[in-house]
């Protein structure tokens, strides 16, 4: 990773060209200052982000115990770094398709907390209106394309929205989430070549968390380096430290803006883990409990929060952003809890549009 | 075990129990058998099934595969045609759509292609069926597709007993063979010995006999007929359960046999009615007995619709034992 090209360099040489030019020290002071500040808050805010989907998946696991939520779940925690470092590099006008295990893509993409809940909780208010759950969020408003069950499903679609934008010229970017596992089947080979044949708009984030349920990746793959493998479909491929989010965040804002340039796809290969069992339902036999540890002691939470007391926080600062997030979190089980469940009348709707095709 | 003992107490088991059994007896009565499917080996299957299989019989013969279903789908079908008799596991019906064209393009139709050379003695396992809350994709009922595809036998065991004898009855077919287990009938508790009536690959099985209505079924729907019927019963309604067990070929005569008895069919199916199982079913009945009909043959089906997460939806969209219930009165009417 160059630090040349990550915003907050690219900041503190704007600010010496300023001084340069005026040759008044006092505002180059001030906006080194100013300067200093945004990046502080935007260090708050990442971690504000990871936070409140660690605590939010934290809370689903509560709620999974007392069956207010069924059927499966798959926790992001110790992922939380990708979602979060990748998505500052989109802009709203860009889409998103992730996984099963998406509710971190989703809240770093801006979708409610509330909604997302009502939806676990299968209320007509949750973001797929009940019918998805937890593995099947969606919110077309921020061009976010779900929650996909099938591994790899969700990559060819991804390829199409890019696809769209390359056609129309609208200099969108699609950026797609997708496990180590995703990457063995054919769905993801498929797209890299027509994506890169069609130079399409396309960043692929493929989230290396070491296991595919309980099979390990030297296990799935015999390269077991997915850039090098997807660097011969002949776009940029490049690792990235998926525990630390500002790593994250300077190789995707790097991948993004070549994107959106117009050089075709980008593959980011994140290197994480997952904490927590492949879903509810998984017993985790598979690895021993020290791995587990050792990756926890890398923790892009704990990391970033080292980073913002090293640069100054008060001590109580990241308890105060756990605090707004735990009431941000309150709030959406509450609403949930009072939301209106769909009536079964409604079982039909939206197999086919509520109105014919023009 | 000698004759006694069993013949005295019949021994209790799970169904997944009863197929890891059947698995194991299979691995160590012919070398050419072998296991393979994603997390089937150090994890023992995603539903448990060959749990332990890989400590007993080693990673040659226990494969974990990678994400790649065409893939190793397609390697079974190869390495049946080269002799071996592969045991493929799909974690589940909605992923054998990634293998959908080495099933239907190659292991059904090589016999027919080769002129009578390539044999494919491969059995496919698979879980299928809804009712966990685990949405649209991961609760499809697709056996019906599968029984659509001549060249290969399709198989749905609904008891522990058919759970422990159809693995080698699969295994001993030339042909390729899917296994279609619900996943509501894991936890299954029974008998594993199938006691006088073993598994005959094309034959159903009649699992309560009844004189005034004709419940033909198989799978996961067995049970919900089975208190169907009960339920029936205390109604002053003889309702008779048949198990199809074979989806393809389908045992036309015990079905048209029990109809001719009962005069009424209800034909209970997990898939969407449209292009089911049971329309071919029903098709069959009205083509074969249909004077014997005293009105018309029932469907009981999933609503069209992907099936739904939230509780109240999913059981909605399902066939439950009151929609069985009231379509047998209805016929009975
Ligand atoms: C096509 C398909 N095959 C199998 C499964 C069952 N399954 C769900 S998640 C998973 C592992 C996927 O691993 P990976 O892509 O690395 O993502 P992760 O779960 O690690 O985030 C498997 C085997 C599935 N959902 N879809
Ligand atoms: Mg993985």
């Amino acid at each position: 990773m160059k630090a040349d090209r990550t915003p907050t360099a690219r900041g503190t040489s704007r600010s010496r060209q300023a001084r340069t030019a005026h040759r008044r020290p006092s505002v180059a002071t001030k906006q080194k200052a100013a300067a200093a500040d945004a990046e502080t808050g935007h260090r708050r805010e990442l971690l504000r982000q990871m936070l409140l989907i660690r605590r939010f998946e934290d809370r689903c696991v509560e709620l999974y115990s007392a069956a207010k939520i069924r059927g499966f779940v798959h926790l992001y925690i110790g992922e939380e770094a990708v979602a979060v470092g990748v998505n500052q590099a989109l802009t709203d006008q860009d889409a998103v398709v992730a996984t099963y295990r998406e509710h971190g893509h989703a809240l770093a993409r801006g979708v409610s907390a509330g909604s997302i809940m009502a939806e676990m909780y299968g209320r007509s208010t949750g973001c797929s209106g009940g019918r998805g759950g937890s593995m099947h969020l969606f919110d077309a408003s921020r061009r976010f394309y779900g929650g996909n069950a099938i591994v790899g499903g969700g990559i060819p679609l991804a390829c199409g929205l890019a696809l769209a934008d390359r056609m129309r010229g609208d200099g969108r970017v699609t950026c797609c989430f997708f496990g180590d596992g995703a990457f063995a089947e054919g769905e993801f080979h498929e797209v890299a070549n027509l994506a890169v044949l069609w130079r399409l708009p396309l960043l692929l984030v493929c989230e290396n968390n070491r296991y595919a349920m309980g099979t390990a990746l030297s296990r799935e793959h015999a390269q077991t380096d997915l850039a090098l493998r997807a660097a011969s479909y002949g776009m940029p491929a490049w690792p990235v430290d998926g525990m630390d989010v500002l790593a994250v965040e300077a190789a995707a804002r790097r991948a993004a803006e070549a994107v959106r340039a117009g050089g075709g796809p980008y593959f980011l290969e994140a290197l994480t883990y997952r904490y927590r069992a492949h879903s509810m339902y998984d017993p985790d036999r598979y690895r021993d409990k020290d791995e587990i540890e050792r990756w926890k002691s890398r923790d892009p939470v704990d990391a970033l929060a080292a980073v913002l007391r090293a640069g100054g926080e008060p001590e109580g600062g990241v308890d105060e952003i756990a605090k707004a997030v735990d009431a941000e979190i309150d709030d959406a089980v509450q609403s949930a809890e009072q939301a209106p469940y769909e009536p079964v009348e409604n079982l039909l709707r939206y197999v086919t549009s509520a109105t014919e095709p023009s | 075990m000698t004759a006694g003992s069993a013949a005295t107490k019949p021994q209790q088991t799970t169904y997944r129990e009863a197929m890891r059994e059947a698995m194991r007896e299979a691995l160590r009565a012919d070398e050419r058998v072998f296991l393979m499917g994603e997390d089937v080996g150090r994890y023992g299957g995603c539903f448990g099934v060959s749990l332990g299989l890989l400590e007993e019989f080693g990673p040659e013969r226990i494969r974990d595969t990678p994400l790649s279903e065409s893939a190793f789908v397609g390697a079974g079908i190869g390495a049946a045609v080269a002799g071996m008799r592969p045991i493929v596991e799909i974690m589940t019906v909605n992923f054998s759509l990634l293998a959908l064209d080495q099933i239907l393009n190659n292991a059904a139709t090589l016999l027919h292609m080769s002129g009578g050379q390539l044999a494919v003695p491969l059995v496919i396992r698979m879980t299928t069926g809804a009712g966990r809350q685990v949405a649209a994709q991961h609760s499809h009922s697709l056996e019906g597709w599968y029984a659509h595809i001549p060249g290969i036998r399709v198989l749905a065991p609904a008891t522990v007993a058919d759970a422990r004898t159809v693995l080698a009855a699969a295994l001993a077919d030339p042909d390729p063979v899917l296994i279609f287990e619900h996943g509501s009938l894991y936890n299954l508790s029974g008998d594993p010995d199938p006691g006088a009536d073993p598994v005959d690959l094309g034959r159903a099985a009649i699992r309560r006999p009844g004189t005034d209505a004709t419940i033909v079924t198989f799978g996961g729907c067995l049970p919900k007929a089975l208190e169907a019927a009960e339920e029936l019963a205390r109604l002053d309604v003889s309702a008779e359960v048949i198990d199809l067990r074979s989806l393809r070929p389908l045992d036309d005569a015990a079905i048209m046999s029990s109809v001719a008895r009962t005069h009424h069919a209800v034909v209970v199916d997990e898939a969407w009615r449209t292009g089911s199982l049971a329309a071919e079913i029903s098709a069959r009945i009205t083509e074969q007995v249909f004077y014997e009909l005293d009105a018309p043959v029932e469907r009981v089906c999933s609503a069209e619709v992907p099936i739904p997460y939230a509780r109240q939806l999913e059981e909605a969209a399902l066939p439950q034992t009151a929609d069985i219930v009231a379509a047998v009165q209805k016929a009975v009417s």
